[in-house]
Parts: C-alpha cells; structure tokens; sequence
C-alpha cells in the first residue's frame, strides 16, 4: 500500500509536467487550431537556458524567473516571425513548419550546448520524507505544487482578467474579435508566449529526474500530447487532468504490469493517443468537434 | 501519341547521371548515394501519400523500420537471400500500410500527423522490447551472411565485375528507377487523378463516384510498400539495422525531403534525397561550423523546412504549375 | 426624387465617396457614396447581392475598399476593425455575431472592449433594455435562442457606448414579437444619439424604424433620401414593399 501511494504521488509529479506541457499544446491549438509539434524543443530549450544561468552562479529562483520571462519573450518573438506569416495559409502547412521549429531547435540546442546528459540541480532536495510510513520524494512533491501554482496562475488569469478575455475571444472568433476591438495578432503572439511560459515551467521541472539533453523533452511531449487528447484537444482543464491522469496511470502500469515495465511506457501513450482518437475524438473534457471536410 | 516530352528527356538525364556517377566519384560518395537511392524510393512514396491523397506520415520512418526488419530477419534467421528479401519486405510494409489506413481515414489531417509522429516516437522502444525477433538494441548485423549477395566482396554482372559498393548502388538505384516509373504511371493514371480529386475535394470526387475509403486506403499502402523497399535497400547498404537506424529523425527528415522536392512533386524527390544527404557537407562549407558535431546539420535541416514553408504561398504556386502541366492532358 | 448625398443635417459622421470593394474577381460596390449625418437612422434597403453587407463591412474596415470613407470629417487611411471598433463604430454581423463559447456575461464584457473598464451601470442598462439576458448570464451564448443571441450581440453593441452602431439583418429568422423589441430598442438607442446604419431585407420594418435610407442595386446607390418619401415611391414600394 505504501509502495501504491509513492507511485500515484510521484505519477502525478510526472502527470504535473506533463500537464503544464498539455496546457501550453491546447493553448495553441484552441487559439489557432495548430498543434505545436515544436512545444516540446522549445521546453528542453528553456531548461538549458536555466541550466547556463545556474552554471554562470545564479541561485535557481533567479534563474527560473529569467528563464520564464525569456521563454516568453522568445514564445512571442517566434510566433512573429515565422507563425504570423503563413497563419492564413493551410493548417497542414503551419504545422510542417513548426515540424521544421522542432529540428531547428533540436539542432540548436546540441549546437550550443552538446549532446551528452547534464546533471541538473533542481531546487528540491531528492531526499524523502516520512508521512504515515509512506516515503515521499521532496522533489515529487515541489514539481507537483509548481504544477499547480502556474496552471492555476494560468487559469487566473484567463478566467479573471481582462486580457485573459481578449485571448478567449481572439481564439473563439477572431472575426468577431476584432469587431469589438482586440487586436488579435497580439493575442495570438501572446499566447504563443504563454505557451512557451507552461514549457519552460515543464522543461525546468522535467530536467533534474531525466538529465537535461537536447532530446529529453521528445518523449515528455508524446505523453502531453497523449494527455491533451485524453483531456480533449480544446480543453485546458482537461489538459491539466489528462497529463495527471496519464502520468498516475503510467506509473502504476509501469509498476504493476511487468510486461509492460518501464520500456514500453511510451507505447501505453500512443495507445491512449490512437484509443482516444478513434473511439472519442473530443476526449473527456472537449466538446465534439464540427468535422472539417 | 502527343508531343515530344520534356519529362521523358528530364527522365532520360536522370539515369544518364545515375549510371555515370560511380565512375567519376569515389567509393565513399557511391555508398552514400545508395543510402540516397534508399531515401528517394521512401520519398516518392511519401509523395504518393502525402503529396497526391493529402493524407499527412510524420512516420514514415516506421514503415522503413519495418522493410528494413523484415530483410534482416528473413536473411540472418531464415536462410531467404537479400534479393528476394525485397518484394517481401514491400509486401509487408504495404500490407501493414493498407491496415493503418483504415483506422488514418477517421483521422483530419492534424490528428494524423499526431499519430504518425507517436508512432514513429514509439517505434524504437518497441522493437528493443521483442528482443528476440530483432535483436533488441545490439540489432542484427547481416554483413557476411551466407544470404548476401556477393558476400560483402563484390558481384559479377554481364561478364562485369562490380565491387560490393558498385553493385549495392546499382541494385538501389535500378530498383528506384523501376518504382520511379510505376510512381509516374500510378500517378498520371485513374488512380492518381482520383487521389488529387479526394485531396482538392472529399466532397466534389464523392460527388463524381470516387470511392474516397478504397483510394485513400490504397494510398497509405502504396506508400508504405515504398517505404519498406526502402527499408529493406537501406538494410542491405549498410548490412546492419537497429532500433536506433530508424528514430524520429529519419521520419522527420524524410518529410523535409518531399517538402524540398516540391510536396508532391515525385520529380522533386531525387532533390530531397540528396538534401538528406549532402546537407552536412553543405553545413560544413560555411565559416566556423564544426559539422563532426550533430547539432548545426540538424539546425540546418530544420531551418530548411522553416524558410521553405513560409516560402510555402510560392511554392505552392510552383507545385500547381507544374503538377497541371504534367497531369491534366487535353481530353 | 432627392439625389443620393445631403440627407438631413449638416454634421456628418459618416460619408462614402466612390467606395468600391471586391472579393478576389468579383466586384461587390462599384462606387458607393453616401452619407450618415449624427444621430440618424438610416436604412440600407436592397436584393440579396446588392452589396448591403458590403457597405456595412466597408465601413467597419473588414474588407479592402477603394474610395475615401470619411468618418467625423477625417478621412480614414488603412482601417482595420480594430481601429473602427476603437473610433466608436459597432458592427453587429449577420446572423448575430457573437462568442459562442463564451458566457453572456463575458460577451458583454467583450462589447466594452475598447472603453476602459466594464461600467457597472452600461451593462444594468443593456439588461434593463434585456431583461432576458440578465437571466442567463453564465449561459454559453451559443445556447441562447436565436432572437435571445440577437439580443445579446445588440447588447454587446451597446456596451461599446458607440457613435455608429451597424447592424445586419437583424430581423433575420426571428420572431415578429422578438423583432418588434429589438426594433424598439434601435429606436431607442436612437433617440438617445446613437447613430444608426441598418441593412434590412424587410423593408417595410426599416423603412418605418428609420429616418433616412438609402436603396443599393448591384453594388451601386440607386435611390437615397427621407424614409417617408421612398416609402411612397413607386418602385420602391413595387420592388421591396410588395404592394
């Protein structure tokens, strides 16, 4: 029983980072109907740029913050340059090219920085702590409450503010939006950049347990998309509960189900991806889709 | 029939070059143009799928992975001769593809590309999983198998001795050839003219009595059997395949490789395939660029299909012009 | 029979010299001019094609035009929604363009964009004029009724405190009972200094709510003047009466 309550907590630390990454998936995708196949590079490039401002002898707290206000600076910057020009264009068509963000910045990231695992000391001691005789990682439980914090902060301020209103519009109908005055290329930007914010909070929660390298969020970004479509594509509340869903189920599966161990945890993902996709395609939170022909 | 063709001449140039190449380029530079061989057949298959159904493979990698499994299985465990290995590995390959396209018709575009992508994701670990089909990450090395052609050292065609890289470049390259041919026939036949119906329209080719399932279907295994010629040529090249042969990369980079040749265009795949390949040497050209390093290739390769799509308005311009000069004749 | 230009007053708020506008080959206004003076009700009459929605989407800058639209005197160069939205123009679209997905209340909130805050007061004042949205606040807006949405995208309008409200078909597919409020309301907002531009396929309905209209035959004004007067012209009535 001990060993069940260890798995779930720490399934849901992982259910956590792949709950902010799902979040930042759906944001896009609700606000321009695009999957950013680049959303999970972008993270593992956030995860460096904080790793460089620890090694240069920045305390973490200081480098997590620069490293959320680059990460949405370069969220921003990038949906300028490269996504603004051919938004008009085919769906299809955006997301090859962010196909091509997810090379580039692949190569990037190994360019700059190598390809060999670096050891990344987050700000939570791995050492246990003792509840009722069950032993919790002290990591596990501060990925799960940073988790939560930025999803809730998120979720604040689209739900309360008024900029969070513009986003909502801009993404329900952009049409409609700039009628009443939003100017919805700024919204989409932002959201980009906000997208980038959920990344990085990921990507620097995800590095102490895997070792940052330039691939390390590929398979992070597999299970978000596994846990936005088990939430349903346009549902950011069941973005968050699809990535904890999926990282308890993982860990118990990987626990209990020896065949499946830890080698083919990924493979239960796709299955959640493929399952989820043909038999409920709006998931458990989203409403159906009107299908494009 | 019609008019002198310019693209029987651009064909005829084609292999002209191909057959030419080996003997003014070194052995090094032929290998790696098998393995180019290899990428253009996976290309052109890609094309067909992608390019004329409209039906989006960010893991066609996969289907590769699976030609190139079957040739090693069946040469290091089955006695079977890597020639014959081929068909079998694109009649797996195809057949495996008419089954994934039947699920991939209930998938819009954005969601395929989604599933493609896990596939192809997860594809690795699954084949270090079922480790005692193929060998789990060590792989299965086929070099100096019994069932190779010409045992590694070299073949003798026509009175001609080849040695084993001339003979594995002329092997990829005749069969690519030959695919090539049944690609531009596929394609500029009922069948090809049905596909470009269902992509431009579901509804109108519905409307003229396009079955849309069965041509969608056979796409994905048209696609896939050119895929798993690939895979099977690839194996044989480098006599040695692993889990780690086939990683997302390769599926990505096969997509940048039909983007470069004009999406759709099966024209434009040889250029694509060379991309794939000389890209590095490309890379290494410019100043303070240290292309032993993984990193600015990959950058590049990305950057590539960054610029190509925002070029995208342009392009498809171009890919129009060219497909309606070549598949729509005077009725 | 008037021409088509000086209706009314002397302040215009709005005019169109020669305003044309075409979706990629097709010619929607070959060359519209009209005028709006402050705090008339104008109506746009015309067949299906005319080029009603047109003029209405050249105003509030959602289609490329040729020809000079001046709004308060000034001419208006690269208009886009936004800046109309920002200038005091509200466009209500056809078939009540409204946030679906979004709450009635944060539809609201949304009409009040441009204003600084959300004001306490406009908004009991759009549900004095709506009792029936002030019911329904955390409904979807895509659940409201038809004439319920029409209510809420007129209210949303209102929250923006316009100078120039547009409106496009807003009778369409409603409830004569509904239509009856929603025109009372218009007249309303009217006789409190909102300016109105409405398209209308019910002629009759427009003709007797507004002040001045103007008449569009295939993207061009044909007949413009005092609501009474085209009331009693003959082809008027003829074509778009139906008596």
């Amino acid at each position: 029983m001990a060993n069940f309550i260890q798995q779930v907590v720490s399934g849901l630390a992982s259910g956590g980072i792949y709950g902010a990454l799902a979040l930042a998936i759906v944001l896009i995708h609700r606000a321009t109907g695009v999957l950013n196949f680049a959303q999970g590079e972008m993270a593992t490039l956030s995860a460096f740029v904080c790793w460089s401002l620890i090694d240069h002898g920045w305390a973490f707290w200081p480098a997590f913050g620069a490293t959320i206000f680059l990460s949405f600076a370069g969220g921003v910057v990038l949906e300028q340059t490269v996504i603004r020009p051919i938004q008009n264009g085919p769906l299809l068509g955006i997301v090859i090219l962010t196909i091509g963000l997810l090379i580039a910045i692949n190569g990037l990231t190994t360019w700059v920085w190598g390809g060999a695992a670096k050891q990344f000391h987050g700000p939570f001691s791995t050492a246990p702590i003792n509840v009722g005789g069950v032993a919790f990682s002290k990591q596990d439980i501060g990925v799960i409450a940073i988790s939560v914090v930025s999803v809730v902060l998120i979720g604040l301020l689209f739900t309360r503010t008024k900029l969070g209103l513009g986003l909502r519009a801009a993404a329900a109908n952009p049409t409609e939006a700039r009628l009443v005055g939003v100017r919805v290329p700024g919204m989409l930007a932002l959201g980009w950049g906000l997208a980038a914010v959920l990344g990085a909070v990921a990507g620097v929660m995800a590095a102490p347990s895997l070792f940052l390298e330039p691939n390390m969020m590929q398979t992070v970004l597999l299970y978000a998309f596994a846990a936005a479509v088990l939430g349903g594509m346009d549902s950011p509340v069941g973005a968050v509960i699809g990535g904890l869903v999926l990282g308890v189920l993982l860990n118990l599966v990987g626990t209990y189900v020896h065949w499946v161990g830890g080698e083919l945890r990924l493979a239960v993902a796709l299955a959640v991806i493929l399952g989820v996709l043909l038999i409920r395609p709006a998931g458990l939170f989203g409403r159906t889709a009107v299908r494009r022909v | 029939m019609r008019r002198p063709q310019p693209k029987l001449t651009v064909f005829a140039v084609g292999v002209l070059v191909v057959i030419v190449l080996p003997f003014v380029l070194s052995e090094f530079r032929t290998v790696q143009l098998a393995t180019v061989g290899a990428y253009f057949i996976a290309i052109l298959g890609l094309d067909v799928l992608t390019g004329h159904s409209g039906q989006i493979s960010l893991g066609h990698g996969a289907f590769m992975a699976v030609g190139a499994y079957t040739t090693a299985i069946l040469m290091s465990s089955h006695g079977v001769r890597d020639l014959w290995t081929i068909p079998i590995a694109g009649a797996v390959a195809g057949g495996i593809g008419l089954v994934a396209g039947v699920p991939a018709l209930r998938l819009s575009g954005l969601y395929l590309a989604l599933a493609t992508f896990g596939i192809a994701i997860v594809l690795p670990t699954i084949l270090k999983k079922f480790d005692h089909f193929t060998g789990g990450s060590t792989g299965l090395a086929l070099f100096g198998k019994p069932t190779q052609t010409g045992h590694g050292i070299g073949v003798k065609i026509l009175g001609q001795q080849l040695s084993n890289n001339q003979w594995l470049y002329a092997l990829t390259w005749t069969i690519a050839a030959a695919l090539f041919l049944v690609a531009w026939w596929l394609l500029d036949s009922r069948f090809g003219r049905s596909l470009r119906a269902i992509r431009d329209s579901e509804l109108a080719a519905a409307a003229a009595g396009v079955n849309r399932s069965t041509y969608k279907i056979a796409a994905f295994g048209v696609s896939a059997a050119y895929a798993g010629v690939a895979g099977a040529l690839f194996a044989i090249n480098v006599a040695y395949v692993s889990p780690d042969s086939f990683p997302i990369q390769l599926s990505l980079y096969l997509l940048v490789g039909a983007v470069v040749g004009f999406f759709g265009s099966i024209w434009g795949a040889a250029l694509g395939a060379l991309l794939i390949l000389f890209l590095p040497d490309i890379v290494g050209l410019l100043p303070h660029v240290d292309t032993k390093q993984a990193g600015p290739t990959t950058f590049f390769f990305g950057a590539v299909l960054v610029v190509l799509m925002l070029l995208l308005p342009l392009v498809l311009r171009v890919g129009t012009a060219l497909s309606n000069r070549g598949y729509s004749r005077p009725q | 029979m008037r021409s088509s230009t000086g209706c009314g007053s002397d302040l215009s708020l709005l005019e169109l010299r020669d305003v044309q506008a075409r979706y990629g080959e097709i010619t929607a206004l070959h060359g519209v001019s009209l005028t709006v003076a402050e705090g008339d009700f104008v109506a746009i009459l015309g067949a299906n094609g005319a080029g009603k929605t047109t003029t209405l989407r050249a105003i509030s800058g959602t289609v490329k035009t040729s020809g000079d639209i001046l709004f308060d005197d000034h001419k208006l160069f690269r208009r886009s929604p936004e800046a109309m939205a920002r200038k005091g123009v509200a466009h209500v679209p056809e078939g009540r363009g409204t946030f679906s997905t979004l709450s009635v209340l944060d539809n609201l909130r949304l009409g009040a964009w441009v204003q600084r805050g959300v004001s306490p007061r406009d908004l009991a004042n759009v549900f004095e004029f709506f009792p029936r949205l002030y019911e329904r606040p955390d409904q979807q807006a895509g659940t409201l009724s038809g004439g319920e949405q029409q209510m809420l995208a007129l209210g949303r309008a209102m929250m923006a405190k316009p100078r120039l409200l547009l409106l496009d078909e807003p009778s369409l597919g409603l409830a004569p009972l509904v239509v009856r409020e929603i025109f009372a309301a218009l007249k309303q907002l009217n006789e409190g200094g909102t300016t109105i531009v409405v398209v209308e396929q019910n002629a009759a309905l427009a003709l007797a709510a507004a002040n001045h209209a103007y008449v569009l035959e295939t993207g061009r004004v044909v007949l413009g003047g005092d609501a009474a007067d085209l009331k009693a012209n003959e082809s008027v009535r003829r074509s778009y009466l139906g008596y």
